[in-house]
């Protein structure tokens, strides 16, 4: 354990939620107001912020590694919608509004319509996992994420039985986002999960990371996480969710079919047609610290079952 | 008296691009011994990054000095090529070295594959041998004695840069604006050359005479 919440005042007794919404923006005009300006650096080694969620760990999903300190996990994202550069998010974020925030679900489901985020996880309890990422890129981190399993909403949400994909999309608004300003991926950015990987036990949705609601350049204030797929598949700041008959069209997968696929499982036995995919640098284990061994389904052998009978290196 | 007066601004001018040259290095080494936090979560990625992006640069700088002769009819930035070519090779062997030793931990096996397998690191090791190459013969007492032959050999140069700016290109995951930038630069610099060898045929006495 790094932190301890149960120690700490809540935040929002102290700071304003307009003040730390925006406080990057605030650091740094002081910042350059004071001559420093130097935006490319972590300000401090920084403590979590933001509003406190109450969440309990399940044990069930705790990882041996070390976590990814806040700064890590809040500082080197990759969120298109506010820039291409891994700094961009952390950077550019401020401007998107993840309250209030509503969630349109759609398609063969029983439950439709547009849902305030409130009403739709009130009756879910929050819990804490914590989980490994591995981006497509070759590296990863361990996250404790906040969130609730996503088989319990799409239970609620009564898939027919036509339902055989989910896809999730994430807002599209280019004054909140401006990286959707160059056409750099066909926006909106649009995910998606077979119904039988989505109801798996480890398919999750995140409200939260380290105890406190997401920030924005970690995809407030919904995002998925499959941790046994390469990140872009945890798609962020979700407005709609659609259950589907035919696979949906889902965006890395469109904007370079040869490099990138709809199942995207870790596999250190595929390579990225440009790199390889064997290793993986852990971020934060240190500049001479060497690069890990990547393990297939991202060291969640569970998920397994799903794929049998499925040519992986085909169906990549 | 006005030869010794242009010999130490020339010698000045070197050490002003000696520092400048320097300069990134110094800071990206400053800032990992003094400001770590200041690389990122991934410092490794970063510095290769930074190091590959001014080896580029400054090869580029080295590419746009004939252009200036061209453009200022002043034929002394020439003589600044091969302090900038160096340093431009320093950085590309900073960049490899990195990702040799401290990436990669000499994985032999992973870099001959890397090499082998991987056309964009091909690419980029092909660049760093013309470097290697054109640095191990860029000593005066060499020039002169190839003559002709190292001009040719160091026409390599041009390839270098090709190979540099594809292997940025192809390095990149989805966002390709940067690399295009440098593209579009290096495209300039060539059509510069292009340019003054049409204009140098055209109003050549050859060509002159043979109007007449």
């Amino acid at each position: 354990m790094r932190y301890r919440r149960d120690q700490e005042p809540k935040s929002q007794d102290i700071t304003p939620e307009s003040v730390w919404v925006n406080r990057r923006q605030i650091l740094q005009s002081m910042m350059a107001a004071s001559g420093v300006g130097l935006s490319g650096l972590t300000l401090a080694e920084g403590a979590p912020t933001g509003r406190v969620l109450e969440a309990k760990r399940n044990a069930a999903y705790v990882a041996s590694d070390a976590l990814n300190s806040w700064d890590d996990i809040t500082t080197y994202n990759n969120f298109y919608e506010f820039g291409t550069d891994k700094g961009d998010p952390a950077r550019n974020a401020g401007s998107l509004r993840p309250t209030p925030w509503s969630v349109t679900v759609g398609g063969e489901a029983q439950v439709r319509g547009t849902f305030a985020l409130d009403d739709l996880l009130k009756p879910h309890p929050l819990e804490e996992r914590i989980y490994r990422l591995r981006c497509v890129e070759a590296w990863s981190m361990v996250i404790p994420w906040v969130g609730i399993p996503l088989v319990d909403l799409i239970k609620r949400l009564q898939p027919t039985s036509k339902a055989k994909f989910v896809a999730f999309t994430t807002l599209k608004d280019p004054v909140q986002m401006p990286g959707q300003r160059s056409p750099v991926l066909d926006w909106p950015y649009v995910e998606g999960l077979r119904i039988d990987e989505a109801t798996h036990p480890l398919a999750f949705l995140a409200v939260g990371v380290y105890g406190r609601a997401l920030p924005n350049q970690s995809g407030a204030p919904l995002r998925l996480v499959v941790p046994w797929k390469y990140g872009f598949k945890s798609v962020k700041s979700i407005v709609r969710i659609d259950f589907l008959e035919r696979q949906p069209t889902t965006t890395w997968a469109a904007s370079n079919p040869r490099e990138y696929g709809f199942f995207a499982n870790v596999n250190p036995a595929v390579d990225h047609p440009r790199w390889s995919q064997k290793t993986e640098r852990r971020i934060g284990a240190g500049v001479f610290s060497p690069r890990i061994a990547t393990r297939p389904f991202n060291g969640y052998p569970e998920v397994a079952s799903l794929y049998s009978g499925l040519d992986l290196s085909r169906w990549f | 008296m006005v030869l010794s007066r242009v010999l130490a601004a020339r010698r000045t001018l070197k050490s002003i691009l000696h520092l400048a040259a320097a300069l990134p290095l110094g800071l990206l080494v400053a800032r990992a011994i003094w400001l770590p936090a200041s690389l990122g979560a991934n410092p490794v990625a970063m510095l290769t990054d930074s190091l590959g992006l001014w080896a580029l640069r400054l090869l580029l700088l080295t590419l746009a000095l004939t252009p200036l002769r061209i453009l200022t009819g002043v034929s002394h930035w020439l003589l600044y090529r091969r302090l900038l070519g160096l340093w431009a090779a320093l950085y590309a062997t900073l960049h490899f070295s990195l990702y040799v030793l401290v990436d990669q931990r000499l994985e032999w096996q992973v870099l001959l594959e890397d090499v082998l397998k991987r056309p964009w690191i091909t690419v980029g090791a092909s660049a760093l041998m013309i470097f290697w190459i054109l640095s191990l013969t860029s000593f005066t007492a060499l020039r002169r004695r190839l003559g002709r032959h190292w001009d040719a050999l160091h026409r390599l140069v041009y390839a270098a840069a090709i190979l540099g700016v594809w292997h940025y290109y192809w390095q990149v995951k989805k966002d390709v604006r940067a690399p295009l930038c440098y593209a579009a630069i290096l495209a300039t610099l060539f059509a510069a050359r292009l340019l003054r060898r049409q204009i140098k045929a055209r109003f050549s006495p050859a060509t002159v005479l043979g109007k007449t």
